[in-house]
């Protein structure tokens, strides 16, 4: 939940000033399709977003399943607050475009923008510059990564008006994130002074400035958490704003808490009773038959509930350790057939109703 | 710790039995034999992240050990806690033995350092005066410090160092959770084409006496060029880059036969490569391009490794009758809720099972226990119903696989409560990756 839940539309949403939302989280916990539906939440107001996608994955293209993206912005979907399900405001369309960051192609567009490279340009082709610099250099897929998502976010049309309302980069894993964020800081100190060292500390101005929200995707599973954790005090010690936390598969308790308790005492004859009486034992007559008929169907019951009990605790243990992060959270349920387009739509609407966008 | 509730479920019925119907593959993985198997030496587990591939390794490794294999485990980034079950607690590029491995053979483990596996490259091709002049150069920090794609290359360079010290009859290898999944593959053929390009070349070549001659095939002056990275990197960075290049020329040979021999070494017969994935849409797209793509490099795939499958003990009862079974006993749950009377529908058994009820319990509280014990009951019957969809989804989800991939064996790991925290636990899904539960 939002951590000052309202009614819908009661209070602003909590990353007003945000332009530029990057989203990572471990592998396996549905980074890309979150991200995705904070694109369009951020849109359904009537604004335009624009969602990035960095690991060459075509991710995206599978989500609203399109065929895959070139290296180019694309108008993806629209949205608007009744797709969403929600009441009132504007009747506006919001449209979400998306890019798939191709790096070969972002370095010799970099190349070109800033030094004019012209037949320069193809003799560094020629030679493997391009080949080295997006392969093997240290960092320049993140630097070119990272620039063009910061370009995005800085562009303007030519009425002035910003290209793009919001960005959501779908980026690496936790792990990994911070580094990737960071790798203009190390570039800049490598490349004392140029035209690469301007360009570096530029991109990690934006990075680091309150227009920018670092948000992170968990599962309330332990090793997820525990990398939330680490990546929050890692992004924090960088000095890289951390956004919110985005707990995703929140799977919906099936045994109250005193079913829970009760599992753990010993109710299988009274279990066996109950069954026998909704007819799984059969249509037997006697008693006994039907007491041996339900037997077999005990030991699996108890022991699958015991599992779920076990796994409640685990969540609650998992929840106290995200609570104390003290940074906003939101629940997303978890879409029993995996994510497609009206799944998305459903996560966008249960993040816009929790105040992410 | 999880294992044990679950064990019990898994313990108590025959995989056949619990997942019924379905598409088979060819043939299941004996992840027993290929680990038994003295000529199995390198075992590479693949997949995207997020599917248990540390574990996997891990769990493989130990059982290896146990089964009579000296075994070391390279692991590239373990969860905190995996990596305490090991009893790795601190990351020191070398192996560790294992406590607390029964039977006849041993197990050591191991974290990958990317730096001091890159160091220690350095300082094996070259003397110590220009090792040291490398490793100040800032460039080479900035590299070493493992950007993407250094840890790949870095990986693949630890594997053959440990082959290649030959202290052990098993190598298991996580690899490392980038999405460009098979990097390290390319990280050879990358490093070759890199080192004999023309880059390099030119790079070095103002550096060397007699660099004139490499420059005549290209079409461009060489002036031009490097004016243009010049421009690029601005001159500092092109001098610390072409101080680099200088100084690594001499080991380059050295570097580009290593990254052969790892590639060879792979693809040689003895290695077995893993697929890892979990019964999950994403996570199996994701292990059909890494079995492209190995059958792409001709890599011996062993098989498909498939973590957190859920089963059941009571296959039989299916979703649709739990479900409604469970709301007729919670409609009787409500009226007896107010008129405390017995369930309806079979009174005789209701009566037949009063005498179980705890002896001490008053009459009250007998009434209350069988009010509970319907809601008991109706949400283990929810939960069965969900169990039995999840296990329908991700049966569905796994037929797809098997449909285009019915060559590549396949075994079945069922899932944990929790995850895994100590040696007990990595037994535990060894014993299910042998297939003996």
């Amino acid at each position: 939940m939002a951590s000052t839940p309202g009614p819908p539309d009661q209070h602003d949403p909590d990353w007003e000033g945000v332009r530029l939302h990057v989203v990572t989280g471990k592998g396996g916990t549905g980074k890309t399709s979150v991200a995705a539906a904070l694109a369009l939440a951020l849109a359904a107001d009537g604004g335009r977003t624009l969602l990035i996608e960095v690991e060459g994955r075509q991710g995206i293209a599978e989500l609203f399943g399109i065929a895959a993206l070139p290296y180019e912005e694309r108008k993806v979907a629209t949205v608007s607050r009744a797709q969403l399900g929600l009441p009132g405001g504007s009747r506006a369309t919001g449209e979400i475009f998306a890019l798939a960051i191709d790096t070969e192609q972002a370095l010799l567009e970099y190349l070109d923008m800033f030094y004019k490279l012209g037949r320069a340009g193809k003799a560094l082709q020629k030679v493997g510059f391009v080949d080295f610099a997006t392969t093997i250099a240290p960092g320049v897929r993140d630097v070119l990564l990272t620039g063009k998502a910061c370009e995005a976010a800085r562009r303007k049309g030519p009425d002035g008006r910003r290209a793009y309302d919001a960005i959501v980069m779908d980026a690496p894993p936790t792990g990994r994130i911070t580094r990737f964020l960071n790798v203009n800081s190390e570039v800049a100190g490598l490349a004392r002074f140029g035209p690469i060292h301007g360009q570096a500390q530029a991109v990690m101005r934006v990075l680091k400035s309150p227009e920018t929200a670092v948000h992170l995707v968990t599962v309330l599973e332990e090793m997820p958490v525990q990398e939330t954790v680490d990546g929050v005090a890692d992004l924090s010690e960088a000095g890289l704003p951390v956004g919110g936390v985005l707990v995703n598969m929140v799977r919906p308790p099936l045994l109250d808490a005193a079913a829970l308790a009760a599992v753990d005492g010993d109710h299988r004859e009274e279990v066996a009773v109950a069954l026998g009486a909704v007819g799984l034992g059969g249509r037997s007559r006697t008693a006994a038959t039907v007491r041996a008929a339900v037997e077999p169907l005990l030991d699996p019951l108890l022991d699958q509930a015991r599992e779920h009990a076990e796994r409640v605790e685990l969540e609650r243990a998992q929840r106290i350790d995200l609570q104390q992060l003290r940074l906003p959270t939101y629940e997303l349920p978890l879409l029993g057939e995996g994510v497609d387009l009206a799944g998305l739509y459903r996560l966008a609407g249960e993040l816009k109703q929790q105040g992410a966008a | 710790m999880s294992t044990s509730t679950t064990t019990s479920t898994t313990g108590q019925r025959g995989r056949s039995a619990a997942r019924p119907a379905g598409r088979t593959p060819a043939s299941s993985l004996d992840v027993d034999a290929l680990i038994d198997d003295p000529k199995t030496r390198i075992v590479v587990c693949c997949g995207s992240g997020g599917v248990g591939k540390t574990t996997t390794a891990a769990a493989i490794g130990l059982r290896a050990a146990e089964r009579g294999r000296k075994v070391v485990v390279l692991t590239i980034d373990p969860a905190r806690r995996l990596a305490q079950s090991m009893g790795l607690t601190e990351l020191d590029n070398t192996p560790r033995i294992v406590k607390g491995v029964s039977g006849p053979g041993e197990l050591q483990a191991m974290m990958l350092d990317m730096k001091r596996t890159f160091d220690e490259v350095v300082l094996a091709h070259t003397d110590p005066e220009r090792a040291k002049a490398i490793m100040e150069n800032p460039f080479y920090q900035s590299l070493s410090a493992g950007f993407a794609g250094t840890q790949e290359y870095m990986a693949m360079e630890k594997l053959g160092q440990l082959r290649a010290a030959d202290r052990w009859d098993l190598i298991v290898v996580d690899t490392p959770p980038s999405r460009s999944a098979l990097d390290f593959l390319d990280a050879p053929n990358r490093l070759g084409s890199f080192l004999d390009g023309k880059l390099i070349r030119m790079l070095t070549a103002p550096a060397k006496v007699g660099g004139r001659s490499a420059m005549k095939f290209l079409n461009v002056g060489v002036g031009l060029l490097t004016g243009t990275l010049g421009k690029i990197f601005g001159a500092q960075l092109l001098t610390d880059i072409q101080t680099f290049v200088g100084a690594m020329d001499s080991m380059f040979g050295g570097f580009r036969e290593r990254a052969d021999r790892t590639y060879q070494l792979l693809k040689a017969p003895g290695t077995a490569f893993l697929v890892v994935a979990a019964p999950e849409r994403d996570a199996l797209r994701e292990a059909a391009y890494f079995v492209d793509r190995l059958a792409a490099d001709t890599m011996p795939l062993a098989g498909l490794v498939l973590n957190r499958v859920h089963s059941t003990g009571a296959p039989q009862l299916t979703a649709e009758r739990a479900q409604a079974a469970a709301e007729a006993l919670e409609e009787n749950g409500s009226q007896n809720g107010s008129t405390a009377g017995s369930p309806s529908g079979t009174q005789g058994d209701a009566s037949n099972a009063s005498p179980t009820a705890p002896p001490n319990a008053s009459p009250n509280a007998s009434v209350a226990a069988s009010v509970a014990a319907e809601t008991l009951a109706a949400g283990l019957l929810r939960l069965h119903a969900e169990r039995m969809q999840i296990m329908d989804r991700e049966r569905r989800t796994r037929d797809r696989f098997v449909s285009v991939y019915p060559d590549v064996p396949i075994v079945e790991v069922g899932a944990l409560a929790g995850d895994v925290h100590d040696l007990e636990g990595l037994r535990e899904i060894g014993e299910r990756l042998g297939g003996r539960r």
